[in-house]
């Protein structure tokens, strides 16, 4: 018998990373801004992507959603109340989307066609370690903390974090009531992704959601 | 609980690679991932044994070399190794420091394989110079 060592040097996501380049490609060469929402399960990602579709809508914006979960269409039913094209898929125990799955997704939707849409939203499962590994060939990656959850959120959670492009603090009409440390959150976020982008929403009340609005807006005329 | 999908697909690239090298046994598996790369060492190794039973791999040793988050400071131009995970910021000057040079690696960096000394043994027709020529030209 002879050892040999075989340098490999490949990244153990390969496949998913490639598949989420060339959805990002197919993205960009259609001017669809996609975004991927990611949270621990009971934020708000649904709540806060209710009103977004609505209120995006009536800015005239074309927009869609493709939403994730275990199991059940709830998610979706709930969000095409908006009158915006949903669609649900159901990783039936995965707790995470990868690229393929978005990809079969897209590919099966006759209710959407790219060049007719100005953002995309993938709504992840719900879920605060898996989903930072796989790149879903989105642009930007957004990660929602609520004040019910505690301010520590990122620092336990710097995997995650760390891997957002900005972040949406929800739920803030009942900050008070948590006795919800502003500061202290704002703190923790920026130690674990310093410089992010930080919106505070109430998809209830509707606090915040102008900025939040305002940024996806602008953001999606970049092209 | 990502790691099963994770030593699946570590599993694959793994079979794919050695599948170059016939009659070959891959012996250990040696893996380079990032501090801030939300993997759980333990649960990867629990979940490596599920992934590889009842394949070639089985019984292969999974090596997992755990690489420090290492940032860039704007203010200094080095880079600097952090201890941990939980401030980004340059350890000389304290300033924040979001440029990650390193940290999320999830990489497979090389295999071991045990190798049969005779090409005849190893089920394969050609020599293993042979074998290296091929490998070279593809």
């Amino acid at each position: 018998m002879t050892t040999r060592i075989v340098e490999l040097r490949r990244g153990i996501l390969k496949k998913n990373d490639e598949l989420a380049a060339g959805l990002r490609d197919r993205f960009t060469s259609a001017g669809v801004l996609v975004l991927n929402l990611v949270s621990s399960p009971g934020t708000g990602k649904t709540a806060l992507l209710e009103r977004t579709l609505r209120d995006l809508r009536a800015r005239g914006m074309r927009v869609a959603a493709l939403v994730g979960d275990l199991e059940t269409d709830n998610d979706a039913r709930r969000l095409a109340a908006s009158g915006a094209p949903v669609r649900q898929i159901n990783t039936h125990g995965i707790c995470h989307l990868d690229a393929e799955m978005v990809a079969k997704h897209l590919d099966a939707w006759e209710a959407v066609s790219f060049p007719a849409l100005d953002l995309l939203f993938i709504e992840n499962v719900g879920n605060l370690v898996c989903p930072s590994s796989y790149d879903l060939g989105e642009r930007i990656r957004v990660v929602l903390l609520s004040v019910t959850e505690g301010e520590d959120k990122p620092l336990k959670y710097p995997g995650l974090f760390n891997s957002a492009d900005a972040a949406v603090i929800t739920k803030i009409d009942l900050a008070a009531p948590c006795g919800f440390d502003r500061d202290l959150a704002l703190k923790n976020l920026n130690e674990i992704r310093p410089g992010i982008r930080v919106f505070e929403t109430s998809a209830k009340t509707g606090a915040g959601m102008e900025a939040w609005l305002d940024f996806l807006a602008g953001e999606a005329r970049i092209r | 609980m990502h790691e099963l999908s994770i030593a699946s697909s570590i599993v694959e690239a793994v079979t794919e690679s050695a599948a170059a090298y016939p009659g070959a046994r891959v012996k250990a598996v040696r893996l380079r991932v990032g501090a801030l790369a939300s993997v759980v060492q333990d649960s990867l190794q629990f979940c490596w044994e599920l992934a590889t039973e009842g394949t070639p791999l089985a019984g292969a040793a999974l090596v997992i070399n755990v690489l420090p988050v290492i940032v860039h400071c704007a203010a200094c131009g080095i880079d600097s190794q952090l201890d941990g995970v939980q401030s980004f910021r340059c350890p000389h000057c304290g300033q924040i420091a979001a440029d990650l040079r390193q940290g999320r690696e999830l990489e497979i960096e090389s295999i071991e394989l045990d190798e049969p000394d005779s090409p005849t043994a190893g089920q394969s027709y050609w020599s293993t110079a042979e074998q290296d020529k091929m490998k070279e030209q593809a």
